[in-house]
């Protein structure tokens, strides 16, 4: 023995180790999670795509240094199920170290990929040491053996153990591979000596590769290829304790190359015997095997007489009946037959399809048959976009195929510009143009931009002025750009506010234009109370898409207008008559009777549950992956104006296949997301020591210290007997009861939808900026969703044992609320600040509030985690004033600041 | 000698606290940490505190026996940033072999003073390696994630010869801490393993990860359990976390290992989390009362503090660790 071999044997069992005794041991891989193998694993699929001598399409991206897409394929493997990924880089032409280090490197910042344990693959053990030493997890050697001499084979895996890698140990010796069932077990049981007795490698991380070569080659020494391989799993599994076996099963049917159909099956029969004695990894493709119970009786059974080596003549009748099953694959045809159609035909069929392969191509042959460049859009171009208003307007077309239909129209004027300008100025004539604005304070602006398109396509132009708009912004570009209409919108109840400031401004500077009101806190009787009195001039609450664009040819049309305007305005005094008429009916009790007409909670009956993690906590470095399963898809389509529940709106007779289309756009969009990691998602929460002091507010502390005081608001409308006033304090423990109860409070936010949207604007392509914007707002109620449910069941812990099913998560069948200000529990926006306070939110994450308190950016949702059993949600409703000056003077601020805040859910 | 392997199957093994919030109460200014010395040195070298153990050997003297008064039976070397990669912040590369000699002497010293005084509870030594500042499977470059400031290599030269002089200079044991990138950390247990082949010495390691938040990841990336996988293949006196968390945030990171590991599990979390002002503030009897949610639930090998933590947190600990066994070091069937 060796002087290194000695020193190592020291080593072998820890001193802590000895007292474990003789049990089974698995192998354990790492990459950013962990990777065991043991009696319960199933076969571990080796991804073997980012292999050099593999897949030629690596070969030449690696070459060519576009590592980009060479990380896609690694990405790709582990989307598909591989737990291991095998990477080689040994190829004459290429440098193999530097490549591998780069390699390795850059799978290293993705974590969707570095997630699954990594396997160095490569004959120069240069490039294995020089993998070694950048890859954190614990990987695998792919290979050594005994083919240079025991010595050189103990001291790299000397070096293996230091570096902490498993390794695959080749049935390779001085004399050469092994290849029948003797060779392969002498040479394993010699390795595993070496390696246990001299080097004292851990067992279980060391993997056989007993050499799978191919059947059915001709040569007579090449029948017992398979089944010595099989035969020898066997013997090694149960003759070299804890070890597992691996091989590259393509290999086997190597013979049949250009017949998948046999070697498809000839892979499957192979693993359904192989896997039985005892091979538990391998590199498979596994888009080339075919399930062992769908191959055909016949082939099956020519297949195993040469697997299993049956028949002398098995090779010869495999071949025969190989010829008859050379397997021709279905391709999917995309009809194509279109194109074959007259020019305008074309055109317009692209815009209804939303199909933009051709249209420039198309624009171009228009534009040469045009007298005039801007004649292919007045002509081609708008004559497709009338069968799409029609169809739209008919019903018979979905939003999302509009945006699509832009999306097309857009690229073919894109390409049109330049020759209408050469051809000096005459721009194309809109029918009008309208200026769109979300309104200052406000962030929400995925409706607003879907109207713009469809606006935008039905040929009026946009000035589009973005969100958090300032009023005198506003004024000042109506006058500058001479637009003929003006649109606003608000998803936060301060934006009614900001709409009502303008109309008034409006009518003071002696503005004409009509006024459009949209937007998700928006509705026609806020509209008709308390805009439209303030503007003599049209005001209209238009609330979908669709409505939009006829609304809006109304108002613009000079025959139509005026009628159409005093209609307006006589239908929506009535309304208001109406509605405050009704308000009047309802009875509300005072402040002081609510107060007695609490929700009791039987305090003494209620076990309170400390949360387990006290304090405020961070969560940066969460995969967006790990939210999909948490999204809510039905919201999704409602943002398109697709009505229905998912997955059942996916089959709708109406709407369904314009859903699926979406859904699988979306779909599309949301798996880059995910591969690029252009969206972040972030959050940060707290839980702490909380009690209700006064009746309405929860005074929240640190070790009984005082640390803020959240204040909370008390239904008063007049309820049946028996039937309780709520306010959320009385979800938490009286101070008078003296035992401390908790609550916590969160903000979880998705950082870059902005940005990335702006990137699909820039290229013309609205509807994937819409449905960035979409898909981003789904995560962050997906990430609100997760948080909560790891805040129940992890770090407050009071739901431990809960196993909900996303639909149940969905339908909100658990234990403990998360209701968010500004939303009808707490309709207070006011209190994000004491949230922002309380966990320093815009510091530690970066979440800022505007002065109408909106979150930026905003797909953002915060708000108060409540335990108690009998916590649900509930609507405020409308409060009376006595309410809003108890509020003013428990918060401190004037009554003034008190009234606007609250002045939506105020009874008149 | 006593043998810590011994002990620790004895009792739980007390770990001492902060060394910077002692440091901090001295107040020393850029002359005291010069000392006589470095009085001429080109770079400011305030805020070097490992630098101390050659300036100020008595208030580090004095550092160390009030954790071992109050009960600690390992004292770390004030050795945190003691490599070439650390100390070339201030351009003192050429002392890291002194230093880390030295520090480790002076440490020894006062606990061989202790072991003598008290021979039934015999105190250790543990060579503090940390983490460096720089991270060998992270980019520090947003825009070339496949950049690194730093290489395996670099790093376990520059561990290698911390090792040396930590060994030299007599340290009990080594600890690995504060580990953010495992990739660091098995650069270090690399470069241990080989000076223990070179000097034929068998010195015990432990090694403390840290989760950064409540993702109950590491900072490169890896849950607690891939921690535990990467770094196993090294035969370990104990593994476990420190820094970044209190003691009750902890707790389910040490969970996650303890139960699938036959390594002893050691904690020293900080006193609680960092108030708006970057203190912790919490007391010697909170931090005390979480730990000894550890102890019921039979968690624990090894316990001290990092930051925040005091001579004050240290007894506690001490106190209620007294009262229970250590954690079996066998993994049940």
């Amino acid at each position: 023995m060796n002087k290194k071999a000695e020193n190592m044997d020291k080593d072998k069992v820890s001193p802590l180790r000895e007292e474990v005794g003789e049990g089974r041991k698995y192998l354990q891989l790492s990459g950013l999670e962990p990777l065991i193998l043991n009696e319960n694993s199933n076969f571990i699929n080796v991804g073997e795509r980012t292999n050099v001598a593999g897949s030629r399409k690596f070969l030449r991206l690696i070459k060519e240094e576009q590592f980009d897409e060479a990380l896609a394929i690694a990405r790709h493997q582990v989307d598909g199920g591989a737990q291991i990924i095998d990477i080689n880089m040994d190829d004459g032409l290429i440098d193999g170290k530097a490549s591998m280090v780069r390699f390795l490197n850059l799978i290293a910042a993705e974590p969707d990929i570095c997630r699954v344990p990594i396997m160095i693959d490569s004959s120069k053990w240069e490039i294995i040491e020089a993998g070694l030493k950048v890859v954190q997890g614990k990987c695998v050697v792919n290979s050594i053996s005994l083919k240079e001499g025991e010595d050189n084979f103990i001291w790299q895996a000397k070096q293996i153990k230091r570096y902490g890698a498993a390794v695959i140990i080749m049935a390779f010796d001085e004399d050469g591979q092994a290849d029948n069932y003797q060779r392969r077990i002498e040479i394993a049981e010699r390795s595993y000596r070496v390696l246990v007795d001299k080097v004292g490698f851990a067992s279980e991380d060391i993997i056989f590769d007993l050499n799978i070569f191919p059947v059915a080659t001709g040569m007579e020494e090449h029948r017992k290829n398979a089944i010595d391989f099989i035969e020898a799993t066997r013997w090694v599994r149960e003759n070299l304790p804890n070890v597992s076996v691996s091989g590259g099963v393509s290999n086997v049917s190597f013979s049949f190359r250009g017949n998948n159909t046999v070697r498809e099956a000839m892979h499957s029969v192979f693993l359904y015997y192989a896997i039985q004695a005892g091979m538990n990894m391998g590199i498979v493709n596994p888009a080339m095997l075919e399930v062992y119970d769908d191959i055909p009786k016949d082939l099956l059974e020519h297949i195993e007489d040469v697997v299993l080596d049956r028949r002398d003549d098995a090779t010869e009748r495999l071949l025969d009946f190989a010829e008859t099953v050379k397997g021709t694959k279905k391709e999917r045809v995309i009809d194509e037959s279109w194109r074959e159609n007259p020019l305008q035909d074309r055109i317009t069929h692209a815009l209804v399809k939303g199909i933009d392969t051709y249209i420039v191509e198309d624009a171009e042959e228009a534009r040469l048959q045009a007298s005039k460049p801007i004649e292919v859009i007045e002509m081609n171009l708008m004559m497709g976009m009338n069968v799409v208003g029609d169809l739209f307007g008919a019903g018979k077309m979905f939003l999302p195929q509009v945006v699509k239909s832009a999306r097309v129209m857009k690229k073919a004027v894109a390409y049109l510009n330049p020759f209408i300008e050469a051809d000096k100025g005459e721009h194309q004539k809109a029918l009008g143009r309208v200026l769109m604005a979300t309104v200052k304070g406000d962030v929400h602006d995925i409706g607003k931009n879907i109207v713009s398109v469809v606006l935008g396509c039905n040929n009026y132009e946009i000035v589009d002025l973005g969100v958090m708009v300032p009023p005198e912004k506003i004024i000042e570009t109506a006058k500058k750009e001479n637009v003929d209409i003006i649109g606003l919108s608000g998803l936060i109840t301060p934006s009614l506010d900001e709409m009502v400031y303008l109309a008034k401004e409006m009518e003071r500077q002696n503005f004409t234009v009509p006024l459009l009101i949209g937007g998700a806190t928006t509705s026609k009787a806020h509209t008709a109370v308390k805009i439209n009195p303030e503007y003599k001039n049209a005001v209209v609450h238009v609330n979908d898409a669709s409505r939009a664009v006829t609304v809006v040819s109304d108002l613009l049309n000079e025959d139509t207008k005026s009628a159409y305007v005093t209609s307006l305005k006589k239908d929506y005094a009535e309304f208001r008559e109406k509605f405050l008429k009704r308000g009047k009916t309802k009875s509300y009790v005072t402040l002081a009777q609510a107060r007695k007409n609490k929700l009791a909670i039987d305090w003494d009956a209620t076990q309170l549950v400390k949360p387990k993690e006290m304090g405020i906590q961070k969560l940066k470095q969460l995969s967006l992956k790990e939210l999909v399963p948490f999204i809510d898809w039905s919201p999704f389509f409602r943002s398109w104006d697709l009505h229905g529940k998912y997955p059942n709106i996916l089959t709708d007779k109406v709407v369904g296949e314009q859903a699926t289309q979406l859904y699988n756009d979306a779909q599309q969009i949301l798996k880059e997301i995910i591969a690029n990691q252009s969206l972040k998602a972030k959050a940060i929460f707290g839980l702490f020591e909380a009690n209700t002091i006064n009746d309405d507010d929860i005074s929240i502390q640190k070790k009984g210290k005082e640390i803020a005081i959240f204040r909370t608001l008390r239904q008063q409308l007049k309820k049946r007997e028996g039937v309780p006033s709520i306010a959320l304090s009385d979800f938490v423990s009286p101070i008078e009861k003296g035992e401390t109860d908790h609550m916590g409070a969160f903000c979880v936010s998705i950082f870059g939808a902005d940005e990335l949207a702006g990137s699909y604007k820039a290229k013309e392509d609205d509807y994937n900026a819409i449905m960035v914007q979409a898909i981003a707002d789904r995560f962050a109620e997906a990430f609100a969703e997760y948080l909560h449910k790891q805040v129940r069941t992890k770090h407050w812990g009071y739901a431990k044992n809960e196993g909900l099913t996303n639909d149940e998560l969905i339908g909100e069948s658990y234990k403990g609320i998360r209701p968010a200000p500004g939303y009808p529990a707490c309709p207070d926006h006011l209190e994000k600040e004491t949230i922002w306070h309380l966990l320093n939110v815009e510091e530690q994450i970066g979440v800022k509030l505007t002065e109408s308190l909106a979150m930026w950016p905003a797909a953002s949702v915060s708000g108060y985690y409540f335990g108690n059993e009998n916590a649900k949600y509930f609507g405020l409703g409308k409060i009376t004033e006595d309410q809003i000056i108890d509020y003013a003077n428990r918060k401190g601020i004037s009554l003034e600041k008190a009234k606007k805040w609250l002045h939506p859910n105020t009874a008149d | 000698m006593p043998d810590i392997k011994k002990e620790i199957q004895k009792r739980i093994l007390v770990l001492d606290g902060a060394m910077g919030t002692m440091l901090q109460q001295y107040n020393f200014s850029e002359e005291d940490f010069r000392g006589e010395r470095f009085k001429d040195f080109p770079v400011s070298v305030k805020g070097n505190n490992d630098l101390l153990s050659l300036t100020q050997p008595k208030a580090l003297k004095e550092i160390h026996a009030k954790y071992l008064e109050a009960g600690a039976d390992i004292i770390e070397t004030n050795t945190f940033s003691g490599t070439t990669i650390a100390m070339a912040d201030y351009q003192m590369e050429d002392l890291v072999y002194e230093l880390n000699y030295e520090s480790a002497k002076l440490a020894k010293e006062v606990a061989d003073e202790f072991t003598a005084r008290e021979p039934h509870k015999p105190r250790f030594v543990a060579g503090s390696l940390g983490p460096t500042n720089r991270t060998a499977s992270m980019s520090p470059d947003v825009n070339d994630p496949g950049f690194r400031a730093v290489t395996f290599d670099e790093l376990r030269i520059a561990y290698k010869l911390q090792v040396e002089a930590l060994v030299d200079g007599g340290v009990d044991l080594l600890l690995v801490e504060t580990v953010f990138d495992t990739l660091n950390a098995k650069a270090a247990l690399f470069a241990i393993e080989e000076v223990k082949e070179e000097k034929n010495v068998d010195i015990p390691i432990m090694l403390s990860g840290t989760i950064t938040d409540a993702s109950g990841r590491t900072l490169s990336g890896q849950t607690a359990e891939a921690f535990l996988i990467s770094t196993s293949h090294i035969p370990l006196l104990s593994i476990g976390f420190n820094c970044a968390l209190g003691a009750n945030l902890l707790q389910p990171h040490l969970e996650a290992i303890a139960s699938k590991t036959d390594f002893a599990i050691s904690a020293h979390p900080n006193a609680g989390l960092p108030n708006a002002f970057g203190e912790y503030d919490e007391t010697a009897e909170e931090m005390a009362a979480q730990i000894e949610e550890y102890l019921k639930r039979n968690l624990i090998n090894i316990i001290g503090g990092c930051c925040g933590t005091t001579p004050e947190h240290i007894k506690a600990i001490a106190e209620v660790s007294a009262k229970y066994k250590p954690r079996q070091l066998v993994i049940p069937a």
